[in-house]
């Protein structure tokens, strides 16, 4: 590995200081990337990475600090300004427009034209051969959203390094990337870092940080924890600069719990929806987690969905306590106290406008019919007790729930169904997005809630953390339900090995 | 390819089925005399369309086209009459003034965020208050400039005229098209459609782009209003009620998303064709009241908003398999 810190310092940033009314987003914080090199920039939620960022791209001003761009003092006003300075941003939800052209998305604002009229033919062109310096060849006049994120996400980093080719900074890329289409973003980070382009790399993975990065910075709340070369950086080290304090033990042991018996809370025979999924055969028990682990788009989110009567099933039938029930709306599961945080903290869970409180009591709320009120008094106390709870960081339950970290949201989306004292609760990637300490947090939340009797279907891409919690695991390929796992049998090697097999 | 432009093909079918039940039932409609017709009487209401084609690809919506048609014929008629202001400076006073009108209500939309539909209502009522100010008379206009620009027409084979007032349109929606799909404001509209924050993210500049959406529209519509001066000769406070509404249905039948982001100007023209073509049938029919034109409308609308969820659907549900 080549030595980085011998090459120039491309990015400097000395004393940033941002605070928002309550908070101290950044304090004092310090940064330097250099050319050619793959920074990743670690941190809890609420750490100060976002606001970080976003005072480096002109989202957001600062109260003080430097940022020097190759020893030229700069300040953004805004995302175009950063880009025109050469700092370009990738974020995690693809900031590109679905609705136009592959070779639009590339070239607005820029393309090539004459006498007024853009020529497309000319920018058509372009746009093919940009995209093929990433090995990508696709029909760049299909619109964005024929495509995978995972193509929109190398569209949005070509378009980024094309317009300024300096600095580019990339917010959880890989979020909701297959490991494949990891490997190869990571192929096209190796191949930019060698044209001497920096890079910050946010994430979440710690197995990407070690795969790519040459040098971290970690942040926690607000404050520079420190700044290191990979190589000589332990993982146990790692993890606790982020979190800041030792991690007793590994925070993802397998809990040995004594086998649930008993007769089956829900099941769910022959169950399925053609061009959906598979009939599938799934009982749990109270008590019980069941994973589900796949690949993406092997059918995980499906079944939860047509589990919750989100999707509505075409064959086969539900059970609750052995008694076949109707199941064709999320109103039926709510009513059978089936619970359900879905994948899509942002569009599907939270309402960011209304409170903490408000959020909280939602699902309890709907429950009861808007007729009957929960008191004011009552909302109150349902809503403190899970905050302290669940240790929901917020200043108090008033504060709009968009204005929480990520990790918060989605205890406050927990919390909302816990509120209705579910019995069989449906957890759709519920550490996705989060930090390694919320992560631990939510998993210990897991267990015990199973511990009271509640029965848990998991869906995680986490092999390792899904492997923890669960008593079952149930392994989807191809949207099949390929193999159930149990006992002895759950780890993640053989979870990866039933995925892995025959594919 | 067939996906992206299904709801215009389906736009298409519509008009030509129409147009062959209308011709199976009354043999008149080949001649060119009526197709003449279908396109004079309804320019007003493709020029309009053209514009707020563009808002509504924007993601906004123009409440306020129908006034400024009304406030344009109360001008020039109050101009022309009253001052004895020549037609053609009267009317480049009043594209002047209604590009600043729309381009105030640009600016107010995207410098307050506020949405379209309250910024266009307030200016729907300015516009239709201003009209009453002016006068509460319906005001003939009689310069000779206006006998002869509407004489002005172009004899079609069969008897037919293709009048100045229809030429105008087609013009409108040519300039229209190119405007949409092969410039860089084209692309802009479509962007703020598609996803305001990505727009803005991406550094389309979009207060411009917003400002100069509205200020079209208003300018179309102004030019709507001169043209519907034409075919009435007269300007009326209570004129082109209720038009923003047809203008609408006109461009959602022509198969742009009522949510923004999708669409074509050609489709617009043939939505307006569509509504024209209604129209003319109940002519022809002569028994129906002509009120049947607002029910077929409705029921078509209500069909293609269906198909459109239905399609926007599909192509979720293509995606994600």
């Amino acid at each position: 590995m080549q030595p980085v810190t011998e090459q120039p310092q491309l990015l400097e940033i000395r004393g940033l200081t941002k605070g928002f009314p309550g908070v101290q987003a950044l304090d004092h914080v310090d940064f330097t990337l250099h050319a050619g090199e793959i920074h990743g920039l670690l941190g809890e939620n609420g750490a100060g990475k976002s606001t970080l960022i976003k005072v480096l791209t002109g989202v957001l001003r600062r109260d003080a600090g430097i940022i020097r761009l190759e020893g030229q003092e700069v300040t953004a006003r805004d995302t175009a300004d950063a880009l025109s300075l050469g700092i370009g941003t990738v974020y995690q939800e693809v900031n590109l427009l679905p609705n136009l052209s592959v070779a639009e998305n590339l070239f607005i604002g820029r393309q090539p034209h004459r006498f007024g009229l853009v020529r497309t033919r000319e920018m058509r062109r372009r746009a093919s051969e940009l995209l093929a310096g990433y090995g990508l060849d696709i029909d760049v006049a299909n619109p964005l959203s024929s495509y995978s994120v995972a193509i929109q996400q190398i569209i949005a980093i070509a378009r980024a390094v094309d317009l300024s080719a300096k600095v580019l900074i990339l917010d959880e890329p890989t979020a909701s990337l297959d490991a494949q289409e990891v490997e190869t973003l990571f192929g096209i980070l190796r191949r930019l870092k060698s044209r001497g382009i920096g890079i910050v790399f946010v994430t979440h993975f710690l197995d990407q940080v070690y795969a790519v990065c040459d040098r971290i910075t970690v942040l926690r709340n607000g404050r520079l924890v420190g700044s290191r070369p990979i190589a000589e950086l332990p993982r146990i080290e790692l993890v606790s600069m982020m979190l800041g304090r030792e991690l007793a033990a590994e925070a993802l042991h397998r809990n040995q719990r004594p086998a649930v018996t008993g007769e089956p809370l829900v099941a769910f025979r022959n169950y399925g929806k053609s061009r959906l999924l598979e009939p599938f055969d799934l009982a749990l028990r109270p008590g019980e987690v069941v994973g589900l682990a796949g690949l993406l788009g092997s059918g995980r989110t499906e079944t939860a969905k047509l589990v919750f009567g989100i999707e509505r099933a075409d064959s086969g039938q539900a059970f609750v306590d052995g008694r076949p029930v109707r199941l064709a709306t999320p109103r039926d599961a709510a009513r059978l106290r089936f619970g359900f945080t879905p994948e899509d903290r942002k569009t599907e869970g939270i309402v960011a406008e209304l409170s903490v409180r408000e959020n909280i009591i939602l699902a309890l709320q709907a429950q009861r019919g808007w007729l009957h009120k929960i008191p004011t008094t009552k909302q109150d106390e349902i809503a403190s007790r899970f905050i302290k709870l669940l240790d929901i960081r917020t200043p108090d339950a008033e504060k709009p729930i968009g204005l929480l970290s990520g990790g918060n949201q989605q205890k406050a989306l927990l919390a909302r169904w816990l509120a209705t004292e579910p019995r069989f609760l449906i957890l759709d990637e519920p550490t996705r997005g989060i930090d390694v300490g919320a992560h631990a947090e939510i998993i210990r939340l897991i267990e015990r809630l199973c511990e009271d009797g509640l029965a848990l279907l998991v869906i995680s891409s986490e092999l390792e953390e899904i492997a923890s919690y669960s008593d079952r695991v149930v392994v989807l390929r191809d949207r099949r339900h390929v193999r159930e796992l149990s006992g002895d049998e759950v780890s993640a090697d053989t979870i990866m090995t039933t995925i892995a097999s025959h594919s | 390819m067939i996906r992206r432009h299904l709801p215009v093909l389906i736009t298409l079918a519509v008009f030509i089925v129409g147009y062959l039940i209308c011709l199976a039932q009354f043999p008149n409609f080949a001649s060119t005399r009526v197709i003449g017709n279908l396109l004079t009487d309804n320019a007003f209401l493709g020029i309009v369309a053209v514009g707020m084609t563009f808002v509504i690809l924007s993601g906004g919506i123009d409440l306020s086209v129908g006034s400024v048609i009304a406030f344009t014929g109360v001008f020039l008629a109050v101009a022309i009459e009253r001052y004895n202001l020549n037609p053609y400076l009267a009317f480049i006073l009043i594209l002047g003034l209604a590009a600043l009108f729309g381009a105030g209500m640009g600016f107010l939309i995207h410098a307050f965020q506020i949405p379209a539909f309250i910024v266009t209502l307030a200016g729907m009522f300015l516009a239709r208050g201003l009209c009453f100010v002016l006068t509460t008379d319906s005001i003939p206009i009689n310069a000779p400039a206006y006998g002869q620009i509407t004489d002005i027409a172009f004899a079609l084979p069969g008897g037919g005229r293709l009048t100045i007032i229809a030429i105008v349109m087609l013009v409108t929606f040519a300039a229209g098209v190119v405007l949409a799909h092969f410039t860089r404001f084209g692309a802009n509209v479509y962007a703020l459609g598609g996803n305001r924050t990505s727009a803005e993210l991406m550094g389309i500049p979009v207060g411009k782009t917003t400002v100069r959406i509205y200020m079209l529209s208003s300018l179309l519509a102004a030019l709507a209003g001169i043209v519907f001066s034409f075919y009435t000769s007269a300007g009326y406070s209570l004129a082109a009620t209720g038009v923003e509404l047809d203008t609408i249905a006109a461009v959602v039948i022509g198969g742009t998303l009522l949510t923004g982001g999708y669409g074509t100007i050609i489709g617009t023209l043939v939505g307006v064709l569509i509504q024209g073509l209604i129209q003319t049938y109940i002519t022809f029919e002569g028994t129906l009241s002509s009120w049947w034109t607002k029910i077929a409308i409705g029921a078509l609308l209500f069909a293609f908003i269906v198909l459109q969820r239905g399609l926007s659907a599909a192509s979720v549900r293509s995606r994600s398999n």
